[in-house]
């Protein structure tokens, strides 16, 4: 398939009919509702579903909803509706669901701002709803990225049984790139045994997160910390950029911010001094033993986010005092300059 | 007398699990649920049937009934269900929700599904009372009613009047059956039956959505003997909260 | 002759039956069941119609009607 200029946005929904999903559940909300504009002309075109919601607290619902019927599902939105949506997604990954959400991440907190920012990593990574439960967490840093990720995320889900975000800040959903939709290769996947879609030949089956009993939810949380030590071991991802043993700095950045970071480095590159960037692309499994290796020897680790620091917390946990650990961010919707990173890392050297 | 096949003439029905519920001695819950398999099981729709229950006393129906079940969040089930009737046409599916649930958490979701005309079906099941969390106020609880947060009786100059669903779903345009009925006596109950026969078949035939609401005693958090309770239903609620249809899909939209 | 099974250990005890059957020939038992309810069970089971009411209005499916021969019903149920 040639490449294709496509907004982020509308590539991200593309990705999906191309992995063979049927169903779209969506609210509008800048900066994203490009794909449910996108999606609500290409869905009826391939025999899919779209439907918008009252909210995107309804819409989480009715993703849990269509998950539990074993079809594939996803919605598309940005930080405040991605906020409505917490309740359900803890109870998608108590019920273990699979299903993926789109998070194309705006200014906060509150209403904030329409513009680029990464300040949702805590909300994502950490948990944003109740109880103890992770999401897999995949930062595309190209409009590229984002497709492949996105054509992945829905075997990731099943193979799981979790939902799986795709988190990618407004400048991924609106910036417009040349992209291809390759097939990924197929992975193998256990039937699903657990769907609710009538109990033809079988014993009813109930899905839900409720368990009255302590031990009973305690086992439940086990086995859902079994899965996400499986994604701590098979699915961690990242991107290493001029790391190598003469590095003096090491920046950790994702997403776009690590695309200006790349400009960066040349630059220092030209000036003789050797700078490295680490781009976690699983936020969830943070790549720790990568940032650890990445930052042995350097002067110091730099971790550059569109947010008042919140992936520094990991780098600082990854790095474990190898060396000390900085943080530059602007936030708002205000994107890092080359420039001002460059002056950030100089004080460092 | 033994008991042989042919001449049981009533007995729990296969929708219906061969458990003894939670619900306090007297809940018509139990009856409403053991109606909902009936109609299940004579719709002959058992092993298509997917069943969402609400955050209440009735959180626990998924042990009761006899088809695949989704515990949902409180308020959530009509997303719940909409989410399986869009992705998967082909299943039946109801939910099964208190008045805390419907009416007031979940306010957002019932009138949007209803709008939209979802097909599937709703049973709700209105006692003026939240039950599971102990006897708090709710949306449909009477004037003067004392429950644990209106221990001075319900003031409806501060909380606002008692919300009859059935006539406020009414009002929207789409098209849609829906009916009031109650369980608090022989003849309601057999009446009730045949409102929850008619709005599952409305969805068999994919005419439209559908919801029951159901008037249903909680001698309970009432403080009343079940006896008790049946009159204070008929009494007080029933003056409120009229019997009979609001909307169906022959009339033609008010 | 029709006739009623009451589970004893199903019955909580609400009464329910006892007010609805026409024939008001249930009562309650004074003896108690497994779960510590004085249960429902028939006084005169002669005099049952095998009419379901009881049945009926049973939050518990505690009731079982037979019948035998002829089964009219006053209702349709």
């Amino acid at each position: 398939m040639a490449k294709k200029l496509m907004k982020g946005n509308e590539a991200i929904g593309e990705a999906a009919i191309q992995a063979g999903v049927r169903n779209y559940f969506c609210y509008p909300i800048t900066p994203q509702s490009e794909v449910a504009e996108y999606l609500a002309k290409r869905m009826p075109e391939v025999g899919g579903m779209f439907l918008q919601g009252e909210s995107e607290l309804a819409v989480g619902n009715m993703i849990f909803g269509a998950a539990a019927t074993g079809e594939r599902v996803f919605t598309t939105s940005s930080s405040p509706g991605i906020s409505l949506m917490q309740e359900a997604i803890s109870y998608i990954a108590g019920a273990q669901l699979p299903a993926v959400f789109a998070n194309i991440v705006r200014g906060g907190p509150g209403l904030g701002g329409i513009l680029p920012a990464q300040s949702d990593y805590f909300q994502s990574v950490k948990g944003g709803g109740h109880g103890d439960y992770k999401m897999l967490v995949l930062a595309p840093s190209t409009v590229q990225e984002a497709v492949d990720l996105m054509m992945i995320a829905f075997d990731l889900a099943d193979k799981y049984t979790n939902p799986v975000m795709i988190i990618g800040d407004g400048m991924i959903g609106q910036m417009m790139e040349p992209v291809e939709f390759k097939k990924p290769p197929p992975m193998a996947l256990p039937p699903k045994k657990w769907a609710a879609n009538g109990c033809k030949g079988r014993d009813p089956v109930i899905i839900r997160s409720l368990f009255l009993d302590p031990l009973r939810l305690e086992q439940n949380n086990r086995e859902l910390f079994v899965k996400y030590r499986r994604m701590q071991a098979e699915e961690v991802r990242f991107e290493r950029y001029n790391v190598e043993k003469g590095n003096k700095v090491l920046i950790v950045a994702y997403g776009t911010t690590a695309r200006i970071c790349k400009t960066v480095i040349a630059d220092f590159k030209a000036r003789g001094i050797n700078v490295g960037l680490l781009r976690p692309i699983s936020l969830y499994p943070f790549p720790m033993a990568a940032v650890a290796e990445a930052a042995e020897g350097v002067k110091a680790v730099l971790s550059v986010e569109m947010s008042m620091g919140q992936m520094v917390e990991d780098v600082e946990r990854s790095v474990l005092g190898r060396a000390p650990v900085g943080f530059f961010g602007r936030v708002g919707g205000v994107v890092p300059t080359p420039e001002e990173i460059t002056v950030e890392i100089e004080k460092l050297l | 007398m033994e008991r042989t096949a042919e001449k049981v003439v009533f007995t729990r029905p296969e929708a219906m699990k061969n458990a003894v519920t939670h619900y306090c001695p007297g809940c018509t819950h139990g009856v409403i649920h053991r109606i909902v398999a009936e109609v299940i099981d004579e719709l002959g729709i058992r092993d298509k049937t997917v069943g969402v229950g609400p955050v209440g006393c009735s959180v626990l129906i998924y042990n009761y009934m006899n088809v695949d079940f989704l515990e949902a969040a409180h308020g959530r089930a009509p997303a719940f269900a909409t989410g399986i009737k869009r992705v998967r046409p082909d299943l039946i599916a109801f939910t099964y929700q208190g008045d805390g649930d419907l009416a007031s958490i979940g306010m957002g979701e019932i009138v949007h599904a209803a709008n939209r005309g979802e097909k599937f079906t709703t049973i709700f099941v209105n006692n003026a009372i939240y039950g599971m969390t102990g006897g708090q106020m709710a949306p449909t609880t009477m004037p003067g009613q004392v429950t644990t947060t209106c221990p001075l009786g319900r003031n409806t100059k501060d909380t606002g009047e008692p919300i009859r669903m059935a006539e406020l779903l009414s009002a929207l345009k789409t098209s849609a059956f829906i009916t009031r009925v109650s369980v608090h006596s022989p003849r309601h109950i057999v009446e009730t039956k045949k409102a929850i026969l008619r709005a599952f078949r409305y969805q068999i035939d994919k005419v439209c959505y559908s919801l029951v609401e159901v008037l249903s005693i909680c001698p309970t958090n009432w403080g009343l003997t079940t006896k008790e309770s049946a009159k204070w239903l008929e009494e007080t609620m029933i003056p409120y909260y009229p019997l009979g249809d609001k909307k169906t899909p022959e009339h033609s939209q008010r | 002759m029709p006739g009623i099974i009451i589970d004893r250990d199903r019955c909580k005890g609400c009464e329910t039956c006892v007010e609805a059957c026409p024939q008001q020939i249930i009562a309650m038992s004074k003896e108690i069941n497994a779960k510590g309810y004085f249960y429902a069970r028939v006084d005169d089971p002669f005099r049952c119609l095998g009419c379901r009411i009881c049945a009926i209005v049973c939050p518990d499916v505690a009731i079982e009607v037979l019948s035998e021969g002829v089964q009219y019903s006053l209702f349709e149920y």
